[in-house]
């Protein structure tokens, strides 16, 4: 039963929440890159520890690149993925994986999808041949779409019980706006009805090409041993052009926005913060600092030293940015018991405007960038880990020298720029506030 | 880490040296106070894990005073009289690493993990936090708070863990497994310092506790390290241990749950042994059988085939101190009834219950198993908790004999025990009732 009550654990991923892939130090690890003649991008580390494998592919298709009235479809073609090929029934894909003890998952994001294998050394002939198999020759049989539409929907509607997804759902559609991301993933009730089948071979075939994916392994394999399963099962993989695809502006219009959803809850969910930045933002580094201060270092974090540790208001307070290819969010999330959501936003909104007016002092700068430094060991400690983190490291073109370069990127950051950055992306006049409760019993001021 | 390059052609040394599977190779201390030691020398990335495991938990707090244990935990980051509160979590993050603790019905452990060249840091820390706790009476009332806001955040806002809350306590009438390791609400009010004081005294002491460290370190140095800090700490008393035996359960129990939710929700749970009783393997196969994987039985009949439930799974906790459960949980999916989803889940109990699994059922639930052990490897955080497990039910080299025994597993033992305890006289079931209350948005 649900009984081990894992005080902190969220928490920890709140440390990871913005440098999370893709964060650093010298470490020796060694990565080869290559490009195959149809224009796929093998990164590839070896190391010989466990006889496993984990194989993380990267496909440049996400919310992205969905039409508005498609929403729903990057995310309903990856959940389709694993049920029925050319060669397998989703019945027959799904007992062989179970039956080497493998995993093989398909997942769509903002802006890409990925598809990751875990599987054994001994198996892994096996687990390459099912992994192929999904990525080249999926049929999208009519009967699984419609099964799996149903499930979305189902579980849609399962999560209007969660207020930390209804609060999630509103803040995104008030910061993006119009832009695919401040949709749902997994799109909605009305847009789901629309995908058909045909979307969905249209949106595989364009996108699910060698030459817009970037395939990464890590574990216990040799590039001959690479070479000869990618020979075998991927040799014909083609490449192929790419359509043009119009992204969608992102308004970030400035504007104080209030939410208000009232529901039968003892606690008040909360979320305040605005359009944050992406990626590529020259600032990330100076970002990753403030925020760590802010409320992404955990424990040590202001937020959650005042909100929790002193107060006693709330189990979880955080902040985070979420930085994609284009724009994202940056956002300050806690639950607290109806009564109290004023006080912890009287609060929280204190400590921003502290963040935006005051220069940090130079223990805590020091503090931070030890944390973001010295905690990029742990980010590469098991080879699941690094597949993923090499396959992010090329999506967003951080370079082969990464790495190395992080300790520096983190370090060179002054406290002026964590001033700088903290009036340029927090904001305490224009924001999103969403708050979900129980309205009469938390009585907003705001 | 200037010590990368060398770790990592140590590395390839190691690996060729060690070919077996589960092998590790574990070096077992113990102080003279009764403080064990274990530790695995894991070199393939410069990491490690320490953990202190206290063999104390929800199972062992008095009675009125429910969620004692896991508040404890919480103080345990408040200050002791060497170090300030805040002082543990700070110190630990600014040299790069991650600290966390939880707490089962069974034990509580407490964590950091750090790039390996920092790990003799909780050394220091969790010796200090072991005897010296302060439970300033102000910090325990507002970390008491802090708790009642999980326990809302978790519980009280969350339809379905509500449920299961409903239906452990109706399971067990007489073991404290029938209690939430959260604590009841009116209960978390009641715990005073004192109480904490007490139970910390009882509880906290080396022969109490084991330290697991896992990683890139070298085991004789760090042991050193551990004892010149851990034995100057006095052994506490001598465990009091609650022994308490649940009767034989004589009848289905019922429970039901009216709460706001959009979905109506499902448990049924039966009394089971725990690891090791010899029947704890086969249910441990029947378990996967059930409902390990896409291709289980439960997900391809309720899910897949007749699309009744939104999800549907089974689970078995064979590693509990006391016999503990083998349940089922499903979401009913929209427009189904409740009686569709029940009826499916009672026809597969008395489908396994008649007729043995395939051979290939039994083999694809031991390659499961088997599989999800050595996947576990690849994380030290993980690796150290499966032996802390294995040491909460008296050794951790009970891993072998776990191993040996689902090894052994026959279909027809299979069906034995799902006869022998997924039984109607031995089952309790729930169902979480939606009710809506029309609300609005702005």
């Amino acid at each position: 039963m649900k009984s081990e009550k894992f005080k902190r654990l969220v928490l920890i991923s709140l440390l990871y929440a913005i440098v999370c892939l893709l964060s650093v130090n010298a470490l020796a690890l060694e990565t080869t890159r290559t490009i195959t003649p149809n224009g796929l991008t093998v990164l590839h580390s070896e190391n010989h520890n466990l006889p496993i494998v984990m194989v993380t592919l990267l496909v440049k298709a996400g919310q992205r690149h969905e039409a508005k009235e498609k929403a729903g479809l990057a995310n309903l073609s990856a959940k389709l993925l694993g049920e029925g090929t050319k060669n397998r029934s989703s019945r027959e894909i799904s007992e062989e994986i179970d039956f080497i003890g493998a995993s093989l998952d398909a997942s769509a994001g903002n802006d890409f999808t990925t598809i990751t294998l875990s599987v054994l050394k001994k198996d892994l002939d096996k687990g390459f041949e099912l992994f192929s198999d999904i990525l080249l020759n999926t049929t999208f049989p009519q009967a699984e779409i419609d099964r799996k539409r149903e499930e979305i929907k189902g579980s849609l509607r399962q999560q209007e019980e969660d207020p930390s997804f209804l609060a999630g759902r509103a803040f995104k559609k008030e910061v993006f706006g119009k832009h695919p991301y401040g949709r749902l993933i997994q799109g909605s009730t009305d847009t789901l009805d629309t995908i058909t089948q045909d979307d969905l071979v249209t949106f595989y075939s364009d996108f699910f090409l060698p030459n817009n994916a970037i395939l990464s392994v890590a574990g216990d394999l040799t590039s001959d041993e690479l070479n000869a399963v990618m020979k075998k099962y991927l040799g014909v993989w083609k490449k192929a052009d790419l359509p043009l695809i119009p992204y969608g502006d992102i308004a970030g219009e400035k504007a104080k926005k209030i939410i208000k959803i009232d529901k039968e809850l003892t606690q008040a969910n909360i979320i305040l913060g605005n359009l944050g930045i992406s990626r590529d933002n020259p600032d990330y580094y100076a970002v990753s600092v403030m925020n760590y201060l802010l409320g992404g270092g955990g424990f040590s974090s202001r937020l959650m030293q005042s909100v929790r540790d002193k107060m006693g208001l709330a189990y979880d307070v955080h902040s985070f940015f979420s930085a994609y290819k284009e724009r994202g969010s940056f956002q300050i999330g806690v639950q607290t018991k109806n009564e109290s959501a004023n006080v912890a936003l009287d609060e929280i909104l204190r400590q921003i405007e502290r963040m935006r007016s005051e220069m940090v002092s130079d223990e805590e700068l020091s503090d931070a960038k030890a944390y973001l430094t010295g905690s990029f060991s742990r980010r590469l400690d098991t080879s699941r880990k690094i597949a993923d983190f090499f396959a992010s490291v090329e999506f967003y073109g951080l370079g082969a020298d990464y790495i190395s370069k992080y300790p520096s990127f983190i370090n060179s950051v002054t406290k002026e720029d964590v001033l700088r950055v903290a009036k340029k992306y927090l904001d305490t006049e224009h924001y999103v506030l969403v708050v979900v409760a129980n309205q009469e019993k938390a009585m907003l001021k705001y | 880490m200037r010590t990368a390059r060398i770790v990592f052609f140590s590395l390839f040394i190691f690996l060729c040296l060690h070919a077996a599977v589960y092998a590790a190779v574990i070096k077992e201390y113990r102080l003279e106070n009764g403080l064990k030691v274990l530790i695995i020398e894991e070199h393939k990335a410069p990491v490690a894990t320490f953990q202190v495991w206290y063999r104390t938990g929800a199972r062992d707090e008095p009675a009125g005073k429910s969620g004692l244990s896991h508040l404890l935990e919480h103080m345990m980051f408040k200050g002791t009289t060497k170090y300030g509160p805040s002082v543990f979590s700070n110190t630990v993050q600014k040299n790069g690493g991650t600290d966390n603790a939880y707490t089962t019905k069974d034990y509580t452990v407490y964590f950091e993990l750090f790039s390996s060249d920092r790990i003799a840091l909780s050394i220091d820390l969790e010796a200090d936090r072991m005897r010296n706790l302060l439970l300033e009476p102000k910090e325990v009332l507002s970390e008491r708070q802090v708790v009642m806001e999980e326990r809302r955040l978790r519980y009280e806002d969350d339809p379905q863990s509500s449920l299961f809350e409903e239906v452990a306590a109706a399971t067990f009438k007489v073991h404290p497994y029938r209690r939430p390791v959260i604590g009841w609400m009116s209960d978390l009010g009641a715990i005073e310092r004192t109480d904490l004081y007490d139970y910390y005294n009882a509880n906290y002491s080396p022969n109490n506790a084991v330290i697991i460290i896992v990683g890139d370190v070298n085991a004789d140095e760090i042991f050193s390290k551990v004892r010149s800090s851990f034995e100057h700490i006095p052994s506490g008393p001598p465990k009091k241990s609650i022994v308490s035996v649940e009767p034989a359960q004589r009848g289905e129990k019922r429970v039901v749950l009216q709460k706001e939710a959009e979905l109506p929700f499902i448990i049924l749970t039966y009394h089971t042994p725990s690891f090791p009783h010899e029947d704890s393997y086969a249910l441990d196969i029947l378990n996967v059988i059930l409902s390990g994987g896409k291709s289980s039985r439960l997900y391809q009949s309720i899910v897949y085939e007749k699309k009744i439930a939104l999800d549907v799974s089974a689970d078995y906790g064979s590693f509990n101190r006391d016999p503990y459960l083998f349940y089922f949980y499903a979401t009913v999916a929209p427009g189904k009834e409740i009686k569709e989803v029940e009826d499916a889940l009672y026809a597969e109990i008395a489908k396994i219950r008649k007729e043995a699994p395939s051979a290939r059922e039994v083999q694809k639930a031991k390659n499961q198993i088997e599989s999800s052990f050595i996947m576990g490897q690849d994380s030290i955080y993980l690796q150290a908790m499966k032996y802390g497990i294995f040491e909460m039910l008296g050794d951790w080299r009970l891993i072998d004999t776990y191993l040996d025994g689902i090894r052994l597993v026959t279909p027809q033992a299979v069906m034995e025990v799902a006869g022998k305890y997924l039984k109607e006289d031995n089952l309790t079931e729930g169902i979480l009732l939606p009710i809506k209350k029309v609300k609005r948005e702005e």
